[in-house]
């Protein structure tokens, strides 16, 4: 995990710090804010992953049964990720989460399928980026099926590059860091 | 069965040291165990050696130990069909700092590459 990766250049960003609010494609509003820490908002996050289409899970995650969902979300918040939420009312419809990792920081996304193809994955994309500069976050990666090409594009949109095209899972890299843009 | 048991040294390894040995001693399975001789590991060979040696001694089952040059993926399939193994058993990845499953490229060897059936132990 602590292996060297490349990241590229050029600063991705600047994007903008949630809480923020949009209409989706849908026409449902939608708000993406940090997670609070709440019993209300873990138990929405639980119930978001219960709901979960196991067709879209990803080397694992999130786990199958509720109890598994439990404790890999104790797991990542015990190693102080940064989590962002997109609440439609008073469900979660996507979550979106930086876990440390030496130096830098392993990036993954959910969006639950009845809110998919609305633009909220781009949106809590940006949400999280610009939560995670402003909370001092610079080297960001993250590991993606290759054959997945709307979420390799979305992420080539948003700054990431590719790092890593050799193994099962493509690894893409972006930084982060606030300040250090030049335009 | 007669299984071959590769360990590279992760923690993937030891997981599917310990597994595969109970197994074998529950069903009966030959088992060979390959180890990857790579100086420069962390573990050492000779720790992953004794860990394989202990586990044999405390499921009370006999198996050989080889140490392997080169490329562990390649050296397994290779022994595996000359030696008429009837399954691979390896470590099945380890997990990101978020709890993905990350294949190693011996897993994506073998797995792309083995002619007899392939155990990833998780």
């Amino acid at each position: 995990m602590s292996r060297d990766r490349d990241y590229p250049d050029v600063v991705a960003g600047p994007f903008e710090a949630p809480p923020v609010s949009f209409e989706d494609r849908a026409g449902r509003t939608v708000e993406i804010r940090p997670y609070d820490g709440s019993d209300a908002e873990y138990e929405a996050v639980v119930e978001m992953y219960v709901a979960f289409d196991p067709a879209d899970r990803a080397q694992g995650i999130p786990p199958g049964s509720e109890a598994r969902i439990r404790s890999w979300l104790d797991g990542l918040l015990e190693k102080g990720s940064l989590n962002v939420v997109a609440w439609d009312g008073e469900t979660a419809a996507g979550h979106a989460t930086l876990v440390p990792d030496g130096d830098t920081y392993e990036l993954a996304i959910f969006v639950l399928q009845a809110y998919q193809e609305a633009g909220i994955g781009t949106r809590l994309m940006r949400g999280l980026l610009g939560y995670g500069a402003d909370s001092g976050v610079d080297r960001v990666w993250l590991s993606v099926e290759r054959w997945n090409k709307p979420a390799i594009g979305l992420y080539e949109k948003l700054g990431f590059g590719i790092s890593d095209a050799e193994s099962f899972e493509m690894e893409m890299s972006a930084r982060i860091a606030a300040g250090d843009h030049t335009g | 069965m007669k299984v071959l048991l590769g360990l590279g040294g992760g923690d993937d390894s030891l997981r599917a040291l310990e597994r595969t040995v109970n197994r074998a001693a529950d069903a009966g399975d030959d088992l060979t165990v390959a180890i990857l001789d790579d100086p420069g590991a962390d573990p050492s060979v000779a720790d992953v050696e004794r860990e394989a040696e202990s586990a044999l001694a405390a499921a009370g089952i006999d198996a050989e130990i080889r140490r392997v040059d080169g490329d562990l993926g390649s050296e397994l399939v290779t022994m595996a069909e000359a030696e008429g193994f009837d399954r691979i058993a390896i470590g099945g990845g380890t997990t990101s700092p978020m709890g993905k499953i990350q294949l190693g490229s011996t897993a994506e060897f073998v797995l792309l590459n083995s002619h007899v059936t392939v155990s990833l132990v998780r």
